[in-house]
Formats: C-alpha cells, sequence, structure tokens
C-alpha cells in the first residue's frame, strides 16, 4: 500500500462526517452519513484486496509515539481484517435502516453512528493496549446514545443495565491491562501476545479481561441486559449491537484471554463449557416462549455466541477458525434478522408476534428473505450459519464429548423457536387486517437485505474467502495454545491384539 | 460432464422459478422446472445403463472448493459409481414423472411457481446428497431435503395442521442430523478425513479399537456407526424418529409420492449402504441396524391395517417397507437393500400419485370409507394402482416371475433366513408377519376405494362438491336425504384424471410390473459384484445361501400375501361387518394401534409440554426472578439508596454516564503514565 495510512483514513472518515452531521438539517446528515459508510466500505474492499495472505502477520502498521508508554499504534492480522470488512459492510446498511424511522434530531444521530463506526474500526486496528482499551469502552457511548434517545418506551432502564453490566468488566479489566503493562513493561499487543506471564498471575489477569468479555459476548448469565437493550434500541441499533458489539467479547478473547493466558484459558476450559453449555439449552428454551420478536432474536443470539465461546475454548484450528466463522455468519444473520423485524415494525409499529401472520401472502419477497436468514440462523449447510457451527462443534468434540452433545442440541432447539418464530409471522392466516395491508419490500429495504442474503450464501458456499485471510493466524494462535491444550475425553485407543487381527484379516483375504 | 447438468439444471430451474414467481407465470414456472427434470433424466438413464453393461467406471468430478480448517478439509464434488447412478435414475424418473403429474393435480392452484420451484429444489438437493464424495455434502443433501420437504409439507401455508406437520418434519429430523453431526465429528476424530473413501478404506483396521464418549469408552466403529444410523432413522422415519412422516401427509399428495415415498426416506437406506464397509466392522452396529428395521417394519405394518385416511394407509407402509430395507442393510445383504429401495422407488410412487388420482377424483376427500365402487368411474387409476398393489405385496411364483415386489421383498427375507444369525431369524419372523398385513392393508385399500358400494353421500368434501356444482334445488332436495344413510353417490359424478396425470401413473405401472424381472439379475445375483464394483459391500456367500433356503422359506411369503389378501376379501368384500367386530373384539389392543401406538402422545407430554414449560421457567423464574433481581436491579437499589445523586443519573442522564467514565479513564491513563 506504499505507506498510505489507510487504517487512520477509516478511522478519520466517518469521524468527520460524524462531526459535520451534527451541524446539518435531517437530510443533508443523512446522504452525508451514507456517503461516508459507503467510503469506508469502499476503503475497506481496498484494504481486503491489498492483504496479502501468507505474508507478514500484521499489515497496514501505522506507529506514532505519543508519549512514553501510550502510543497510536495501528494493524491489523486476518482476524481483525474480518471484523472490520464485517463493520464497514453492516454501517450503510444501518444507515439506511434509519432512512425514515428516524425523524427526531437526525443529525445527531448519524453523528453518534459514525462515531461508532469509528470505534469499531479502532477496537480491531488497535496495536496498543490503551488504545484498544480507549476504543473498546468508548464504542458504548454512542451505544448507549442510540439506546437512550431514540429507544423505545423502557429505554432508560434497557441503557442503564448495560451501563452497569460492562462497567464492572471494564474496570477490573483496566486495573488488569495496568498490571500487565507495568510487568511487561510495553503496551504493545503483538509484544504481549508472545509474552510469558507467570502462570499463577495468568489466573487472576485472565478473570479480569473474562469479566469484561463475558459481559459483553454475552455469556450466560450475565446476558440479561442484551434482550432489554435490543428491544428497546431502534433498529439500526440492534442491527450494529448484534453484527458487531458483541463480536468484541469474542474478539478479546481470541486476541487477549487465548494467546496472552494460554496456561489459565485451558485452566479455565471447562467454567467456559458449562457457561457455553448452560446458556445454549437455557436462552434457546427462553426463546421458544417469547411473544416480542426482537427479544427472541435475542435470546437466539446469546445460544449462538455461546457456540462462539465453546469453539474457542477448543483450543485447535477447527474449533477456532468455526468460532470466527460463527461470530462473522452471526453478525450478518442476527443484523439481517433483526432489520427483518424493523420493516415489518416500521409499518405496524408492534413487536408483538401474534400481531402478525400470513405475510406470505401479502409480502412474498419479504417471506422468502425472511426465509433465507431463518434458515441461516438454524445452520443450514450452504449458508453462512452452517460453516461455523459445525466447524466449532467438531472442534470441541475433539476435547469433550459432553459440551458438544449438550451444545448441538441447539441445532434441534433453534430449528424449533425459529420456526416457531417463522410460523407465526409468515404463515397461517392473515388474521390482522392491518398485517395483511402492509406492503411488500420497497427498493430501499431491497437494497439492504439482497446484499445480506447473497454474503449469507458466498459464506455458506465458498466460505474458503473468509477463511483464507485467517488461517495463518489461527495456525500461529493454535500452536502457542498446543503447550497448554488438554487431551480430549474422545481419544482413540487402537485394539491391543492388532497384530493378532491383521494375521486373521490377511488369512481370509488369501482364500 | 453430464452430471454436472443432471445436478444444477434443477437448481437453476428452481431459481427461475422461484425469482420469477408471479412475473413469469404458472406455464413458464411449469415448463422450466419440468423440462429441467425430463433433461437429468433422460442423462441419468444412459450412465446408469453404462453401469449395468459394465463399460463404466466410478468417477468423481470436483466442483469448487468448500472448508479447509487445519487438517480437516471437504470440497463441492460429484461422486458417480454403480450406486449412486441407481439412485440418480430413481430420483430424476421419479421427479421427472412427479412434476408432469404436478400439471395436472396443481392446476387450480393459485401458488404454482413456487410449488415447482421447491420440488426442483429439492431434486437438487437429493443429487447432491447421492453423488457425496464426502460426509459433509452428504450431510449438505441431507438437511436441504429437510428443508424442502418442509416447505412443501407446509406447502398450504394456511392450514394450521399443515404449518405443524411442516415444523415436526424438521425438528423431529433434526434430532436425526444431531446424531450425524456427532458421527461425523467422530469419523473425522478417529480417520482424519472426512472423504468417503478415504475413511471406508481405513474403516477395517480400526476394528477393535476403542473411543471415548461421554466419559465412557467403546468400541470405535460401533459408536460411529449408531450415530450415523440415528441420522438414517430420522430421515427414513425408523421406530422412535418416525412420528413425522404420517403427518407429512399434509402435503400435496405429489409431495408425498416423490420426497415421503421414492426418494427423501430412503436416503437413510442409501447411506447404510454407502457406507456399508464401515457398518460391516461392527457387529453391534449391524445388529442394531438390523433390529430397528425389523421392529418398524412390523410396527408400522399394524398401524398400517388400521388407518382410514388413504395416503395415510400409505405413509404407514413406506414406513414399513424401509423397515425391510434396513433389516436387509443389517444382515448384510446391501444389494437387497437397494434393490428393494429401486423397485420400491416406483410402485410406491406409483401408489401415492394413484392415491392422489383418486382424491382428486373425490373431490379432496381423503378418508376411505368415503370412497367405493370407484373401479368403474376412474379405471385407469384403479388398474395402475392395482398394479401397484400386485407389486408391493409381491405377487410371483418363485423361481418363475413376478411383480417387482416379488424379487425385492422375497431377498430380503431370505436373505435375512439365509444369515443365520438370531438376528436374522427376527428379522426373518417380523418380515414375514410384515408381509402379512402388507398384503392385507394394501388390498384393504384396494378393496375399500374401488369395491363395493359408492358411501360418498357421508363425505362433506363430496356434499360441498355437489352443492357447488348443481344450483337446481329440485336436485339438491334429493340428495339431503342421503346425508343421514352414508351409502350412495349423492349425485356425484367422479371423473377420470387428465392425461398429464394418467401418464405417470402408466409410466409407473410399467416400473412396477417389469422393474423386479428386468434388474434382478444386475442387483442381488451371482456375479453382482460386477455391477456394483465394490460401490458397497456384496456378499457372495449370502446370495447362495439365500438359494440355499428351505422351501418352505421361499414359499413362506407368497403364502403370507394369499393369506393376507384371503383375509382382505372376506372383510371388505364378502363380509362388511366383519371388520367393526374385529375391532370390537381386540378392544384396547385395536385403539392403542389405532392411536398409532400412542408415540405422539407420548412424545407430546414428554417433550414438547416441558420445553415450553421450562422455557417459562428459565425466563420469569431464572432471568428475571433471580439473575435480574440480585444483578442489576439489586444493584440499582443499593445505589438508589446510597445516594440522591445516583437517583438523578439512574433516571436518565446518559450523558454523564458517558462522561464520568471517560474522565476516569482518562484520569486512570495519566496516573500510570505519571506513575
Amino acid at each position: 500500500m506504499g505507506g498510505f495510512p489507510i487504517l487512520s483514513v477509516m478511522l478519520l472518515v466517518p469521524l468527520a462526517a460524524g462531526l459535520a452531521c451534527l451541524f446539518m438539517d435531517a437530510k443533508s446528515a443523512r446522504m452525508l452519513a451514507l456517503f461516508a459508510t459507503l467510503v469506508d466500505l469502499a476503503l475497506g474492499a481496498v484494504l481486503w484486496a491489498n492483504f496479502d495472505i501468507g505474508g507478514a502477520q500484521w499489515q497496514f502498521t501505522e506507529r506514532a509515539e505519543l508519549f512514553p508508554g501510550f502510543s497510536y499504534a495501528l494493524g491489523i492480522d486476518g482476524i481483525a481484517l474480518l471484523l472490520i470488512m464485517l463493520s464497514v459492510f453492516l454501517m450503510p446498511i444501518c444507515i439506511g435502516a434509519s432512512w425514515r424511522s428516524i425523524d427526531k434530531r437526525v443529525g445527531e444521530y448519524m453523528g453518534a453512528f459514525l462515531l461508532m463506526e469509528t470505534l469499531m474500526i479502532g477496537v480491531f486496528a488497535a496495536q496498543d493496549l490503551f488504545l484498544f482499551y480507549i476504543f473498546f469502552e468508548a464504542g458504548l457511548i454512542p451505544m448507549y446514545l442510540i439506546i437512550g434517545v431514540w429507544g423505545g418506551a423502557d429505554r432508560i432502564y434497557a441503557s442503564y443495565k448495560f451501563f452497569l453490566y460492562t462497567l464492572l468488566g471494564s474496570v477490573l479489566m483496566l486495573i488488569a491491562m495496568l498490571w500487565m503493562v507495568n510487568t511487561a513493561g510495553t503496551t504493545d499487543i503483538p509484544t504481549l501476545m508472545a509474552y510469558d506471564f507467570d502462570p499463577q498471575a495468568q489466573t487472576w489477569l485472565w478473570l479480569a479481561f473474562f469479566a469484561s468479555f463475558a459481559v459483553k459476548m454475552p455469556m450466560w448469565p450475565v446476558h440479561t441486559w442484551l434482550p432489554d437493550a435490543h428491544v428497546q434500541a431502534p433498529t439500526a441499533g440492534s442491527v450494529i449491537l448484534a453484527g458487531v458489539l458483541l463480536k468484541m467479547g469474542g474478539y478479546g478473547f481470541i486476541r487477549f484471554s487465548l494467546p496472552m493466558f494460554p496456561e489459565a484459558s485451558v485452566q479455565f476450559g471447562p467454567l467456559i463449557w458449562g457457561l457455553s453449555m448452560a446458556a445454549v439449552v437455557l436462552t434457546s428454551l427462553i426463546a421458544l416462549v417469547q411473544h416480542d420478536m426482537k427479544k427472541l432474536i435475542a435470546y437466539s443470539s446469546v445460544a449462538h455466541m455461546a457456540i462462539v465461546t465453546i469453539g474457542l475454548f477448543a483450543f485447535n484450528a477447527q474449533g477456532l477458525e468455526g468460532s470466527m466463522m460463527v461470530m462473522l455468519s452471526h453478525g450478518l444473520v442476527s443484523g439481517a434478522l433483526f432489520l427483518c423485524v424493523g420493516i415489518i415494525y416500521d409499518r405496524l409499529h408492534t413487536r408483538e408476534i401474534d400481531r402478525y401472520g400470513g405475510l406470505s401472502i401479502n409480502m412474498p419477497r419479504y417471506a422468502l428473505f425472511f426465509m433465507l436468514f431463518t434458515m441461516a440462523s438454524v445452520g443450514l449447510p450452504g449458508t453462512s450459519g452452517f460453516v461455523g457451527e459445525f466447524l466449532s462443534l467438531a472442534g470441541i468434540y475433539q476435547v469433550s464429548t459432553w459440551t458438544t452433545l449438550v451444545c448441538a442440541t441447539g441445532i434441534i432447539l433453534g430449528a424449533a423457536y425459529m420456526l416457531y418464530l417463522y410460523r407465526r409471522v409468515a404463515f397461517g392466516d392473515q388474521k390482522n387486517a392491518d398485517a395483511a395491508a402492509m406492503a411488500d419490500l420497497d427498493a430501499r429495504e431491497l437494497l439492504m437485505v439482497v446484499p445480506l442474503g447473497l454474503a449469507v450464501l458466498w459464506m455458506g458456499v465458498y466460505p474458503e474467502s473468509f477463511l483464507a485471510p485467517m488461517r495463518a493466524d489461527i495456525a500461529a494462535l493454535e500452536a502457542r495454545l498446543a503447550r497448554a491444550a488438554p487431551e480430549g475425553d474422545s481419544r482413540l485407543a487402537m485394539a491391543k491384539e492388532k497384530p493378532a487381527q491383521e494375521e486373521h484379516a490377511a488369512h481370509e483375504g488369501a482364500h | 460432464m453430464s452430471i454436472l447438468l443432471i445436478v444444477f439444471l434443477p437448481l437453476l430451474a428452481a431459481i427461475i422459478a422461484g425469482l420469477g414467481n408471479r412475473q413469469l407465470g404458472n406455464l413458464a414456472a411449469r415448463s422450466v422446472t419440468t423440462g429441467a427434470l425430463i433433461i437429468a433424466c433422460a442423462l441419468s438413464w444412459p450412465i446408469f445403463i453404462q453401469f449395468l453393461n459394465g463399460s463404466a467406471e466410478a468417477t468423481v468430478v470436483p466442483v469448487l472448493k468448500w472448508v479447509q480448517s487445519g487438517t480437516m478439509s471437504f470440497d463441492w464434488a460429484l461422486r458417480v459409481d454403480a450406486l449412486t447412478a441407481v439412485m440418480l435414475v430413481v430420483v430424476t424418473t421419479v421427479s421427472a414423472l412427479v412434476h408432469l403429474y404436478s400439471w395436472g393435480y396443481m392446476d387450480e392452484d393459485p401458488d404454482q411457481p413456487r410449488f415447482f420451484a421447491y420440488l426442483s429444489l429439492f431434486t437438487f438437493a437429493m443429487l447432491m446428497l447421492v453423488t457425496a464424495d464426502n460426509l459433509v455434502q452428504m450431510f449438505f443433501g441431507w438437511e436441504g431435503v429437510g428443508l424442502a420437504s418442509y416447505l412443501l409439507i407446509g406447502f398450504w401455508f394456511r392450514k394450521p395442521s399443515a404449518n405443524a406437520a411442516a415444523i415436526k418434519a424438521f425438528v423431529v429430523n433434526r434430532v436425526g442430523d444431531l446424531g450425524f453431526m456427532l458421527g461425523i465429528f467422530g469419523t473425522f476424530l478417529v480417520f482424519g478425513t472426512v472423504s468417503i473413501p478415504e475413511i471406508l478404506a481405513a474403516a477395517p483396521g480400526m476394528a477393535g479399537s476403542t473411543i471415548g464418549f461421554l466419559g465412557y469408552r467403546f468400541d470405535t466403529m460401533t459408536v460411529l456407526c449408531i450415530l450415523l444410523f440415528i441420522g438414517a432413522m430420522g430421515k427414513s422415519a425408523q421406530l422412535g424418529l418416525h412420528t413425522w412422516l404420517p403427518d407429512a401427509m399434509e402435503g400435496p399428495t405429489p409431495v408425498s409420492a416423490l420426497i415421503h415415498a421414492a426418494t427423501m426416506v430412503t436416503a437413510g437406506v442409501f447411506m447404510v449402504c454407502r457406507l456399508s464397509p464401515m457398518f460391516e466392522t461392527s457387529e453391534t452396529a449391524m445388529a442394531f441396524v438390523a433390529v430397528i428395521g425389523a421392529a418398524t417394519c412390523f410396527f408400522a405394518a399394524t398401524i398400517g391395517c388400521t388407518q382410514w385416511d388413504i395416503k395415510r394407509v400409505i405413509a404407514y407402509s413406506t414406513c414399513s417397507q424401509l423397515g425391510y430395507m434396513f433389516f436387509a442393510a443389517g444382515v448384510g445383504a446391501y444389494g437387497a437393500a437397494m434393490f428393494h429401495l429401486f423397485t420400491h422407488a416406483f410402485f410406491k410412487a406409483l401408489l401415492f400419485l394413484g392415491a392422489g388420482s383418486v382424491i382428486h377424483a373425490m373431490h379432496h376427500e381423503q378418508d376411505m370409507r368415503f370412497y367405493g365402487n370407484l373401479r368403474k368411474h376412474i379405471p385407469i387409476t384403479f388398474w395402475t394402482m392395482t398394479a401397484g398393489t400386485l407389486a408391493i405385496t409381491g405377487v410371483g411364483i418363485a423361481g418363475f416371475v413376478g411383480f417387482a415386489g416379488f424379487y425385492s421383498k422375497d431377498a430380503i427375507i431370505e436373505a435375512a433366513f439365509g444369515a443365520g444369525t438370531s438376528v436374522g431369524q427376527f428379522a426373518f419372523w417380523m418380515g414375514i408377519f410384515a408381509a402379512l398385513m402388507t398384503s392385507f392393508y394394501s388390498w384393504r385399500l384396494v378393496f375399500l376405494t374401488f369395491f363395493g358400494e359408492a358411501r360418498w353421500a357421508g363425505s362433506e368434501h363430496i356434499q360441498h362438491a355437489v352443492h357447488h356444482e348443481h344450483e337446481d334445488p329440485s336436485e339438491e332436495a334429493g340428495h339431503d336425504n342421503h346425508v343421514e344413510n352414508p351409502v350412495g353417490t349423492a349425485g356425484y359424478h367422479p371423473h377420470e384424471s387428465p392425461w398429464v396425470m394418467l401418464l405417470p401413473l402408466v409410466v409407473l405401472s410399467l416400473g412396477a410390473v417389469f422393474a423386479g424381472f428386468v434388474f434382478h439379475h444386475s442387483f442381488i445375483s451371482e456375479g453382482t459384484g460386477e455391477f456394483w464394483r465394490g460401490a458397497l459391500v456384496f456378499h457372495e456367500h449370502l446370495i447362495d445361501a439365500m438359494h440355499e433356503v428351505p422351501t418352505w422359506v421361499k414359499w413362506s411369503p407368497f403364502t403370507v400375501m394369499a393369506i393376507g389378501f384371503v383375509i382382505a376379501w372376506y372383510g371388505y368384500i364378502r363380509n362388511t361387518s366383519f371388520p367393526a367386530a374385529a375391532a370390537e373384539q381386540l378392544g384396547p389392543i385395536y385403539t392403542f394401534v389405532y392411536r398409532k401406538w400412542m408415540f405422539d402422545e407420548l412424545y407430546h407430554y414428554l417433550f414438547v409440554v416441558p420445553a415450553f414449560w421450562f422455557g417459562r421457567l428459565f425466563w420469569k423464574q431464572g432471568d428475571v426472578g433471580l439473575i435480574d433481581r440480585f444483578g442489576p436491579n439489586g444493584a440499582a437499589w443499593v445505589v438508589a439508596r446510597g445516594s440522591t445523586y445516583a437517583q438523578k443519573v439512574q433516571s436518565g442522564y446518559l450523558y454523564s454516564y458517558a462522561l464520568v467514565m471517560l474522565l476516569g479513564l482518562v484520569g486512570a491513563i495519566s496516573w500510570v503514565i505519571a506513575g
């Protein structure tokens, strides 16, 4: 890239546009926001095209020493690249989703969204520990405002809950970071990833980071902020919350907990498995009895994120790559599902499932896309949902068969609650006249769901595009974990009398 | 390569018909999908014939890279060998005929493009399944046909019962798929690959090894085979996971013929045959397959004897015939299993399409109690269905000639006996009993439908039709008298179906009559190894044993078939009060069987009700009552008590939160850096 600071530009474009939006009227704010996010998407495409697969681990690096112990250092590996691509891909769709449904304080709203884009890219691109922390925690602020200002009736409670949960985690993580910097003497993330902390200290550091990432993930039982936040957030807020913000927890585990504290990660593996098993079963069952569409999808997110955590804590290539694929797929699919909810919410202003019904009749195009995303959510092979789920479960099988069995029940329960939802919304008779009168997708909405649909199929049919960039990084991580990785409960033992049997077989063969 | 066209033309047609939907119109959607299937079918037969005359070799056509993760890798590829060739002709032939048939059957449906798109999509998924070269692509096809099945069962999505049946089919299948998936994981763990040829080559070397599973150690191959077989049980509706199949009859009848009789439900049998070298390494797994198959074949046949809905009778019959195929595989007669799969596809599709023709003629009435005397009104349907019945009941003279089912079913029964094991004995006796019942319920269906007096007047559908078609009040008044008395025609005139529906019936009845005679040399005779060429395990000694079974074993299928025929004739033609009296006599046993051995009730109270109950419990008591109460809400309570300032904050000054956090952060960092 010849020294062009593309990452900084990607941070700067939405930041500048966001500031400008604050002083603009509604119409031009929307146009500018759309333009800025599209520019970032184009830059993202350039970034991906120029990413050298099999090249240096960290690419597009930029570094400016601001003062001792804190530097403005950016750079990405394949893992970060893919998550940045997810963010810049979802952003224009979010702006599109807010095009008509947001009509008060539009300038501020667009400003908040653009600021969030900057912060999200920053999280994935930061190479300095404190720079990461700033992006990571500040990312909450715009989300918060989006829920608290443009949210539903109970928005205050939701945003407060969101804050309270994340606050506790961040305080502990900050303390752990301070300790790490003092011990290792550097804030450089790549260096820290190779630094061997004392296994005793790792335990505490791991727990401190866990407190933050588990909430962000969210893992059971610290997940209860998510349904409320989703229900109250405007559509685009839900899309970005499910699509990108939930991925920060997983990214945290893969960037910090696993490489920096491998021994502690293995030591706490069973804890993660247990929480994940609980999450899959409990939240899937809860999703089954929901009346509110957004709550249902929010609970399903918790179950899907549990597949991410078991993949990560399988400590092998399949598990790690699988969990990355689940994160990317879930970003697209849950974003798309929240979008689908938003589309009909804009028409009828209710999320109550029973108020709909028979939408296949008057909204056939909508029904088609909703079906596609439903199938991707239940992990039908050929869609993005399958690849990650399959690899994650294949990974954990090598370590713990019990965890695999319990978490794989998610494919049954997932099918049950998603198809039950689909049936109540799109099938059956048109029992409500107002729902039956709703118009099918218009051009703007098609422009949002078609790219998502294509991406879901692409990722399902040819996931190599996404697996290739991160292959080397995952391999490096697997190698780092190898020294601590546990022996699985499913290991093979060859027969003791094998020679005799072979002789016997040979004997038979001779006949 | 023609295989690429065979597999991808149906997909292309499905996309065109599905996305074109209303803009394209009915005729275009029908033509595109049916045309694609006819081409696929025309390309498939030459492949099959090449394998028959031994001039073809197994090939693999790579399509696209799929997944590579660590040491695990699998690609999209199309494998063609003898086993695939059999499935190719079955799938494309039945599918093409069903597409054609649907032109007539679905003619009045407003939503035809969607229907034809689903049918073609199903065919594509099924072809991907049978051409799979690795377990994961097989799983893709496996779940793909599940999706198509779900969509087609629920095709009439306004009907609550159709929706419920569709979800049930998908979810119950997923239970099986869970087993399949675990089986794939285990296979990868043991063999380090998911490529089918590599696994099959390495499988014998793993005999006797052990593997950990759920904290215990088991024989490796037994665990893997049983896990994979659980997938087969789901898809092929075997005992325990069969409950979705009868309900699947909610879908349009052509769907039942294609998916729930001829092709999709046989995927499990195909899988066991494809992986036969694996199953051969574990006696326990083989016995498991045989016992489940034999039990299903018996159990489903008992229910088939008691049902009134014409489609449900055929559905339970399918379930039972699949049981035959599985116990054939379980005793090692994979060739016989595949042969029965092949002949069954023709005669069972024929029976379903014939039933569709009857339903079409009887204005959507499906209850056989309201049929009767139809042979004179719909003669072609009657004769073709009779051919199907002769085939399924296995009419034929040992060592001489017979209908399709005679060759394949007798081969299975003889193989079970010839296997000489106790499991084989069990399967043999179950098979014989089931053959008796097969003959009984099949002829019962024919007699109730086509013979005896017309009992149409009792049917609401017929009444409805009559009242709509004949507006003349004087005529109507005459018929009202018949409502009380179910015997009579109610003035209704059933019409034979149009030629697009009759042509598939005639073609399939040719299959039902000749498929056994023409192909049995290739599938199940000495030297058949030539045909299979290692595509499945073929035991020459089992063929010998089949020929050497005692004469009474050879004649027993024929004997029970005749007995079943006579009982049906006595009960439904000679003395029609006999069945009710017999049911009365049997009392609770009859009720138990009639209510399908209570599986639906059992599962409802065992799984469905608790799932919702626990869902509400975990939500209201767990998330809200416990976590929120002592978590965030508790904290809020403490904070609110603690200071008035916090109260203010809590009531909504979000900006101050942000500010406080940022200030704290900046402060902390400056402190560190300064320190």
